[in-house]
């Protein structure tokens, strides 16, 4: 039997490496894959602890079948933008877009 | 008594301001200044039919008075039961003759200035102000209250300012300007504190407080109220009527336009402190006959004093302006030396059973007749600077060739200031003379000393202009030009200006127009009787002025006046100077006020008051652009404070 | 014991591929990266005896946003994408290794302060039946989840429509 801390502990290792990633990489797309790192790790909490900690109930479950539903729409629209951002920029880096910031 | 037309007289200048102040540079100079003087002649045919209403038609009440009727009058600004702020139209007596006088030369300089101003720049600024201040100074004289009269004093002051700096590209004009408001300006504030000190104890703005007698009370217990409030008014009408020493600004406001000078600066506003004297008289009589004699005091001595600059001015206007001062002097003092029901003195005969009511009749009839002649004056001036294109006398000369109706109406006009029989001015002043011999025979031989001066200052400037070498003859060669007689446009309102003063004069001398009929102190009409003993000594001593003036200016050379000027060079150069008074204003302005008062008020204004909001101000910007940088537009490091943010928080919920 | 060793296989797999995702300069080595980290996580979900879960990972996730990603690489341009080599600033690497640090340190800090509630020791090794799923996903009682399954779809719909707009080109004016 896996202990549910071994979960959380790999969640939270996921989900700091996502962080870390999404810090230090400048490219967009790089970027949106961090993000998911980030939202995998939530998934992988919102699974285990349902199973292991409140079997009886499906509430974990349905949240990590939407989140996945959900990250699937972010990342459409966030990949059509960044097509965007390149065609008009003729650049995926980050500090590109900074001039749109005012 | 239906008077509820009148309004019109108001709103027909108003209207025509407001078209040619919006709309005036869309129209060409022709149009503008038709719409100007048609809406005008209509005020003047308004004017008329009000006067003949009310003086002939309606005439007198059953107690034998003119009565006091308030066409209409709404309430602006209510602050108690009596202490009401309302806007109406009032006809007494001496407000239906001032509408004669306002509208009749007002007309007269509408139709002149389309000669004088034409093709000037600004034609149509120039008629929307005349327009704003013809009903200005309409409004101040049928006012209602104290009140309404100070708001459209403060217009008449502003449409001043605005004529006189007409010709603001030149310096001179601007600072002309500047003076002329800020000097009557700082008058009117003991105006306003006059008013108000008279309405907060008296409880009302009206001027009738003998209508009201339960308000009597609420003055009884204080005397030195009513004195000290009519005093403080008579200052501010002492500004606008450039009384001695607020009259500084008068010879200045010359740099305007001259019809303006005509109408504003010698027949209308300058005589707002005589009328608001005359309004308040019966205040002043019952409460403060020794503020009345101070009144008297201060004229006579301006009346002195610029008798005696005006015998030295070479800019004619300006020997002009000192003129008005002085008959303005003339006037408050026939005003001053009003006695409270006393029937003494050298005339007490039945006809002046109520004496005291002489001087004011008589101030009323100087501020009538002088209008007529002064604004003809003037006009006539500005005829003669339209010819020879300066001010200056030593560019005049010989000019009665050139000009001829303006030298005869303007030898009319002279006669008539100069007070000889059969023109007008005579008979208003010969009734100034015997109030004030009445009063005391001191005042009366000053004033028949002053009227001399002023015959023989006025014919002195007769002379320089219209006779002595010409400059154009002399100077042909260096390419003067020759003198020309003005427009029909302009000579037309001399004409009818020198003819009213003739008529006056021819019926008032043979007693066939009786002013006092129509004006005077309690009401009751009474006829005047020349005292020869009077008029005949000022009449003898106007000539012995006028031979003065023409044995010393009449010839092509003026070796006395030269010799004299030699002699007396102090006294020459400081009459010329106007006695210095206006370098000691400057002296008590700048040195004294601007120095010990306007800086360190402007420095306390400049480093602590701005100083705390400029502190404010820079905060705001440097907390501004401190946080500016966060607002990076940098993904990466919203998530950078937002994850901080929330281990932050974490631990804080942890330690708890 | 079985479970165990597949676990940390696991989380081996998961862990090396996610680092090696933000490490690596390549921006296709990062998204293949990110397909394994996406397969262990299915793992995981296998090993939870959720297999359903398991497998809309791998379908949506893997075969399809990973795809997408993919093929965005390969559209934008070769030469920004494809070989890509990214200069990591240091300073940069080394302000987000103090954030990750700090943050695993409070999540640690957090575990050590809590403990975890075990009811479910008794639970089978027994996969939850589709048919559980299925019900719960499409009834409208509680704990049953049509709305938001309903909601999602219109997002997706909506999201599929704006992604459309957004990556449209624009017609040359």
């Amino acid at each position: 039997m896996v202990p549910v801390e071994a979960y959380f502990v790999l969640s939270a290792l996921l989900f700091f490496i996502g962080v870390f990633g999404f810090i230090t990489r400048r490219n967009l797309i790089a970027m949106l894959i961090s993000v998911e790192l980030v939202l995998n790790a939530v998934d992988i909490n919102f699974a285990a602890f349902n199973r292991l900690l409140f079997p009886e109930g499906l509430e974990g479950f349905f949240m990590t079948l939407f989140s996945i539903g959900v990250s699937a729409a972010e990342s459409a629209v966030a990949i059509a933008i960044i097509i965007n951002v390149y065609r008009n920029f003729h650049s995926d880096q980050v500090n590109s877009i900074e001039n749109m910031k005012f | 008594m239906d008077y509820s037309y009148v309004f019109l007289i108001l709103l027909l200048p108003a209207l025509s301001f407001l078209v040619l102040g919006l709309a005036g540079m869309k129209m060409s100079h022709k149009v503008a200044g038709l719409i100007g003087t048609c809406s005008l002649a209509v005020v003047t045919v308004l004017c008329y039919y009000t006067a003949i209403k009310y003086f002939l038609i309606d005439g007198r009440d059953a107690t034998g008075l003119f009565p006091t009727v308030t066409a209409f009058d709404f309430v602006w600004i209510k602050f108690s039961e009596l202490l009401t702020f309302t806007i109406g139209f009032r006809l007494t007596p001496i407000s239906v003759m001032m509408l004669i006088v306002i509208s009749t030369v007002s007309f007269m300089v509408h139709i002149y200035s389309f000669g004088y101003m034409h093709g000037e720049k600004g034609f149509q600024r120039y008629y929307a102000f005349l327009s704003l201040f013809t009903m200005s100074m309409l409004g101040l004289v049928v006012a209602t209250n104290i009140f309404q009269m100070y708001l459209f004093w403060e217009l008449v002051g502003v449409s001043s300012y605005l004529l006189i700096g007409f010709y603001y590209p030149l310096h001179s004009a601007v600072a002309a300007s500047k003076k002329a408001f800020i000097v009557t300006r700082f008058a009117d504030l003991f105006f306003l504190i006059g008013i108000l000190f008279y309405s907060f104890y008296v409880g009302t703005f009206s001027y009738d407080l003998t209508a009201m007698p339960e308000l009597h009370q609420n003055v009884a217990g204080v005397a030195w109220v009513m004195p000290m409030a009519l005093f403080l008014m008579f200052i501010g009408g002492a500004g606008k009527s450039a009384m001695f020493p607020l009259h500084i600004w008068l010879p200045d406001a010359m740099e305007g336009p001259t019809p303006v000078s005509a109408l504003i600066h010698a027949a209308t506003m300058v005589v707002a402190g005589v009328y608001l004297v005359a309004s308040l008289f019966p205040l002043f009589v019952e409460f403060a006959p020794e503020a009345l004699h101070w009144i008297a005091y201060i004229a006579a001595f301006t009346a002195f004093y610029a008798a005696a600059v005006a015998c030295c001015q070479s800019d004619i206007k300006r020997v002009l302006a000192f003129s008005t001062i002085s008959q303005i002097g003339f006037m408050l003092v026939a005003l001053g030396v009003c006695l409270p029901g006393e029937t003494s003195g050298v005339d007490n005969t039945v006809e002046y059973a109520d004496v005291n009511g002489l001087g004011y009749m008589a101030g009323m009839y100087h501020l009538f007749t002088h209008a007529m002649f002064k604004a003809c004056l003037f006009l006539g001036a500005g005829c003669i600077i339209h010819a020879v294109h300066s001010n200056e006398k030593m560019y005049m000369g010989g000019l009665r060739k050139y000009m001829p109706i303006t030298h005869v109406t303007f030898l009319i006009s002279c006669l008539a200031i100069a007070g000889i029989p059969f023109f007008s001015g005579f008979c208003s002043k010969d009734e100034i003379l015997v109030a004030c011999y009445n009063f005391s025979p001191v005042m009366g031989v000053i004033m028949s000393a002053i009227a001399t001066m002023t015959a023989f200052y006025m014919f002195r400037l007769y002379y320089v202009i219209f006779w002595g070498k010409s400059y154009y003859e002399t100077h042909k060669a260096e390419g003067a030009h020759q003198p020309h007689e003005a427009p029909l446009t302009m000579t037309v309102p001399l004409i009818v200006l020198s003819a009213i003063t003739m008529l006056v004069g021819i019926f008032g001398t043979l007693h066939v127009f009786e002013f006092g009929e129509f004006v005077s102190a309690n009401g009751i009409g009474f006829g005047t009787h020349i005292n020869w003993a009077i008029a005949g000594t000022s009449t003898v001593l106007a000539i012995l002025g006028i031979c003065l003036a023409t044995y010393m200016y009449k010839g092509e050379e003026t070796p006395v006046a030269d010799m004299l000027a030699r002699r007396f060079p102090k006294l020459h150069q400081a009459a010329y100077r106007r006695f210095y008074l206006d370098e000691v204003w400057m002296f008590v302005t700048h040195k004294i006020i601007f120095r010990c008062i306007s800086t360190p008020i402007a420095w306390f204004d400049r480093h602590v008051i701005d100083g705390t909001f400029n502190f404010m101000a820079w905060g705001a910007n440097a907390a501004g652009e401190t946080i500016r940088p966060w607002q990076s537009g940098d993904v990466r490091q919203y998530a950078v404070w937002f994850i901080t943010g929330t281990v932050a928080l974490t631990l804080v919920l942890l330690c708890i | 014991m079985a479970n165990l060793v597949m676990f940390c296989i696991l989380a081996v797999v998961i862990l090396g591929s996610a680092v090696l995702c933000v490490m690596t300069k390549r921006i296709m080595r990062a998204a293949t990266f990110l397909l394994f980290v996406l397969l262990g996580v299915a793992g995981l979900y296998f090993l939870l005896d959720y297999t359903f879960l398991g497998a809309a990972q791998i379908s949506i996730y893997a075969g399809g946003i990973t795809m997408m990603y993919i093929f965005a690489i390969q559209l934008v341009s070769k030469r920004t994408l494809q070989g890509l080599v990214e200069h990591l600033k240091g300073s940069r690497v080394l302000f987000g290794g103090i954030v990750t640090v700090v943050g695993l340190l409070t999540v640690a800090l957090v575990l050590l302060k809590n403990q975890f509630i075990y009811r479910a020791c008794s639970v089978a090794d027994a996969e939850v039946p589709m048919e559980t799923i299925g019900t719960a996903l499409l009834g409208s009682e509680k704990y049953q989840y049509v709305l938001p399954f309903e909601f999602i779809s219109v997002f997706l719909l909506a999201c599929i429509i704006g992604g459309i707009v957004v990556a449209r080109k624009e017609k040359e004016k």
